[in-house]
């Protein structure tokens, strides 16, 4: 009597989760199916078929396009790409990773206006952020002036439309990206283990390479990741701010969806941005296992503010 | 080994005061340390006993006062006063020759075993094989041995707190501060780190302060014990004297359990330990008269809890055997006047 | 500050990085000269003429009409999701799944999503705009209301299904009432994303419909003139409103 009870019971429950899963979870796991995964394995597909002659595609296979990725023309946009990708990652690092841990060293009330701080230029479009520094760098624009006045050069230089503005550009639109999961990973670290490393004889310096810096890296990483992969993925950028002098990935991409309109290789050349997104992610899931056997939820924190 | 140092206190804690805004968390404190004692701090939390503790690591800056420690003899080179006294508040935490086990142990979690006992002697620039020397033998001491290659994270609460104490006393420091270091662990396993602790510090020669809110871990492991209340010391004494000669009302109560009586004795509280009491159905020659209103029995010893009429505190009374008066019973209270304790009335 | 020591120095140059442009935009919007670098005097007459611009007009018209239907939508599905997440399923990589369209880099779900349109048939317009929207909207919704659920425990709930309230009623009368500060946050924040929008709405939409984005590209992509500085301070206004009001309703920075 009473055991039949606790398995109808039983039954009910295990129902209510099934019914729970889908009337809660069914329509958006269906819609991100439906217009992510689907649209992302297309790609993949893609990817070895023939191009059609106005976009589109041929449903002929082949790994041509793969091969095509090869030609030095290609391999130069690449390793270009990963160049300027890994600078502005290295740089929005050096600058965020400071700024990170002095935003954990504030009084609590001040830490929550600082971090707003860093996430509210995120928010704003992204076209006005890189216009901003069109501005910024021009020949008649306000840093070449001052230098002028200042006497330090004569006659204004070329700023835009170099490597460099790139860089500084997509550090501008990246750097809230790194800032936020490198602050999560030191508020975190439990202050104890430097004062241990102190206290066993290490200096500042030396506590700082040795236990700070170890235990955040798995927040170092994703702030890496966050900053890395879209700078790869920029196309608007490198158009904006570097002329169209320095092409990228994404230039290539774009270009090949719209105007060359040869699917199958813009596919291969996005696949790339793919694989490498999902390989740094494996990388960064080994190490915070490494280090502490946990971080598993982490990435998907940080979704909140990116 | 000269009787000048022998005499010489180790540690020397003189005047230190130290304030957070307006709380007062050392208020001039003064304690001297011998060599080889194990010492204990002892109070309830917010007594400063923490803030007194990280100010000889170096973690916090006291407003006021000097801590001082003897120079070494056979020179580690830690400051110009060889032989004499060496000002620790002028030193980085860094370079005290002291060290300091954390009350949550704080192990690298990224290191394991070995590497976390060696950290401290690579900072020493020690050549590597006397560091594996060394690392190996306080494995040993600690019963490490079999984990020397496993990470923090899958050991257990007693192995975690081997390790913090192996990685400090690796370091040969003159002092070792050990904050609340049984907190942590479940009843069984404190028991047993209790005795270790003893039999540790006999063997490696070191001298101790313990930092802890546990009257009975200070008692039982302890050579003296400084008392601590609202950032003053209390009294400083070895175990047996704070039971018999407590201080003041503070230290009597904190210390042990008794019944603090006023209004018998003029301006004073008198201090009945619950083995001075004794209680008879003979009225007759009583000190005072009562009702049973509680009776504990413990197996071996029993307790025996009586109101007296007009009095706020139970007079709590232990003997040997099973409790001798049910509940509701009168009976008569006395007690030897050698026993009872007279402390001055504080407001 | 004061006990930052040497941290100030990167401290107060990233504040500086991440302000100083947005400063120099603004200020440039209220500037008498059609130079858009010189400061001749104050006048709004670039205020004036944005209004009087029949393309940018069109174009935050077209805008508007996405960023509120994917909004609605998005809201609708993100909070069901997040709901269905971490109270049914208790699954990290389910989790993942419905956070992974936050992560994706937007071109390549731009370029997915153009070849899907194209395969299934459906005309490029505001319309396959906005489901694009949802998509990636509706993840950031369910991460801000899953963060929400993490700091409400499930015993309101599970009394409310115990005393027999079925799984509707028991979400109408309890759960909802209690997430309504993030899910409202959560809307807010996809109704910026959307209106800020730029790379996907650039791939999936039909070429007579620009979003106001896209016409800011054709606009900066010819040169700097005063109206997109007007246009600038506007977009820096309303984002700044909603994301502080956002903030505010949840803290959204204790997620971290």
């Amino acid at each position: 009597m009473s055991a039949s009870t606790t398995q109808s019971g039983r039954g009910a429950a295990r129902r209510r989760a099934l019914t729970g899963r889908a009337i809660f979870a069914g329509p958006g796991l269906l819609y991100i199916t439906l217009f992510m995964t689907i649209p992302v394995l297309l790609v993949l597909v893609y990817s070895f078929f023939q191009r059609g002659r106005f976009g589109g595609i041929v449903w002929e296979f082949t790994l041509e396009n793969y091969v095509r990725a090869f030609e030095p023309v290609y391999l130069n946009v690449l390793s270009n790409s990963l160049v300027i990708a890994g600078t502005t990652t290295v740089l929005a690092l050096v600058i965020g990773y400071p700024t990170a841990y002095a935003i954990t060293r504030l009084p609590k009330r001040w830490r929550t206006v600082a971090l707003v701080l860093v996430v509210l230029p995120f928010w704003t479009n992204f076209l006005i952020r890189t216009y901003a520094w069109i501005v910024l760098l021009n020949s008649e624009g306000p840093i070449n002036s001052s230098l002028v006045d200042a006497g330090i050069i004569s006659a204004p230089i070329g700023l835009l439309y170099t490597p460099g503005a790139v860089i500084v550009g997509l550090v501008y639109a990246y750097l809230p990206l790194v800032i936020l999961p490198v602050y999560a990973s030191i508020e975190r670290l439990d202050r104890q283990l430097i004062e241990a490393a102190s206290n066993l004889g290490a200096s500042r310096v030396r506590a700082f390479f040795d236990v700070t810096l170890p235990l955040t890296l798995p927040g170092v990483m994703i702030g890496a990741i966050f900053v890395f992969v879209p700078s790869l993925g920029n196309f608007v950028v490198p158009e904006l701010l570097g002329g169209g002098k320095t092409v990228m990935v994404g230039n290539l991409i774009r270009d090949q969806f719209l105007e060359a309109r040869d699917w199958p290789f813009g596919a291969v050349l996005a696949l790339f941005v793919i694989s490498l997104l999902v390989i740094l992610f494996a990388i960064q899931a080994a190490i915070s296992r490494r280090i502490n056997g946990t971080g598993k939820r982490y990435a998907a924190k940080q979704v909140t503010h990116a | 080994m000269t009787l000048d140092s022998t005499n010489a206190p180790l540690l020397r804690v003189s005047s230190v005061s130290k304030a957070y805004g307006d709380v007062v968390a050392l208020d001039d404190v003064n304690i001297e340390i011998q060599q080889n004692e194990f010492f204990a701090l002892l109070g309830p939390s917010g007594c400063g006993k923490t803030t007194l503790l990280r100010s000889i690591a170096g973690f916090e800056d006291p407003d006021a006062g000097a801590i001082t420690i003897l120079g070494a003899g056979s020179g580690t080179g830690s400051g110009p006063g060889e032989g004499g006294q060496i000002d620790l508040l002028s030193l980085p935490p860094n370079k005290r020759p002291v060290n300091l086990m954390f009350q949550s142990y704080a192990l690298f979690p990224h290191m394991n075993v070995r590497k976390n006992i060696a950290y401290g002697l690579e900072r020493e620039g020690l050549g590597k094989d006397e560091i594996a020397e060394r690392v190996n033998e306080v494995l040993i001491t600690t019963g490490l041995t079999d984990k020397a290659d496993v990470r923090p994270a899958q050991l257990s609460g007693g192995q975690r707190q081997r390790v913090a104490l192996a990685r400090a006393i690796v370091k040969r420091p003159r002092l070792l501060l050990l904050d609340e270091p049984l907190s942590a662990l479940d009843r069984k396993v404190r028991a047993e780190m209790q005795i270790e602790l003893k039999r540790l510090q006999h063997e490696v020669g070191i001298t101790f302060v313990v930092v802890t809110h546990d009257q009975e871990e200070a008692m039982s492991m302890a050579d003296r014990i400084a008392v601590m209340h609202e950032g003053r010391v209390q009294q400083i004494a070895d175990p047996v004297t704070l039971y018999s000669q407590p201080a003041n009302v503070f230290v009597a109560d904190f210390i042990g359990t008794g019944s603090l009586l006023h209004g018998i004795v003029a301006n004073a509280v008198l201090l009945l330990r619950p083995e001075a009491v004794h209680i008879s159905a003979e009225m007759a020659g009583a000190q005072l008269h009562g009702e049973v209103v509680e009776t504990h029995f413990f197996g071996g010893s029993s307790t025996t809890s009586v109101r007296v009429a007009e009095m706020e505190t139970l007079i709590v009374a232990s003997h040997p055997g099973a409790p001798k008066f049910a509940v509701g019973e009168r009976v008569g209270i006395s007690w030897n006047a050698d026993d009872a304790i007279l402390l001055e009335d504080q407001p | 500050m004061r006990n930052l020591g040497w941290l100030r120095v990167p401290f107060i140059f990233t504040y500086a990085f991440l302000y100083i442009p947005i400063a120099v935009l603004v200020v440039m919007s209220f500037n008498a000269s059609k130079s858009p670098f010189v400061w001749t005097g104050f006048s709004t007459q670039w205020y004036t003429a944005l209004f009087n611009n029949e393309l940018i007009r069109q174009g935050f018209i077209n805008t508007m009409i996405v960023a509120v239907g994917a909004t609605i939508l998005a809201t609708i599905l993100g909070t069901l999701l997040a709901i269905g997440v971490s109270r049914y399923f208790r699954s990290a990589i389910v989790e993942a799944y419905s956070l992974a369209p936050a992560i994706i880099p937007d071109l390549v779900l731009a370029i997915g999503l153009l070849a899907f349109f194209a395969l299934v048939g459906v005309t490029l317009s505001l319309f396959s705009v906005l489901l694009a929207h949802v998509v990636f909207g509706m993840a950031f919704v369910a991460a801000v209301v899953i963060a929400r659920i993490g700091q409400t425990d499930s015993s309101l709930e599970e009394a409310s299904r115990d005393l027999g309230a079925g799984v509707v009623t028991t979400f109408r009368k309890i759960t909802l009432p209690s997430l309504a500060p993030a899910i409202i946050a959560g809307a807010l924040l996809v109704f910026t994303l959307s209106l800020d929008e730029f790379v996907i709405a650039y791939f999936t939409n039909g070429p007579t419909t620009p979003t106001l984005p896209i016409v800011i590209y054709s606009m900066v992509r010819f040169g700097v003139t005063p109206e997109i500085n007007a246009l600038a301070a506007l977009l820096l206004l309303v984002s700044f409103t909603i994301v502080i009001s956002a903030q505010r309703i949840t803290r959204l920075t204790d997620a971290v």
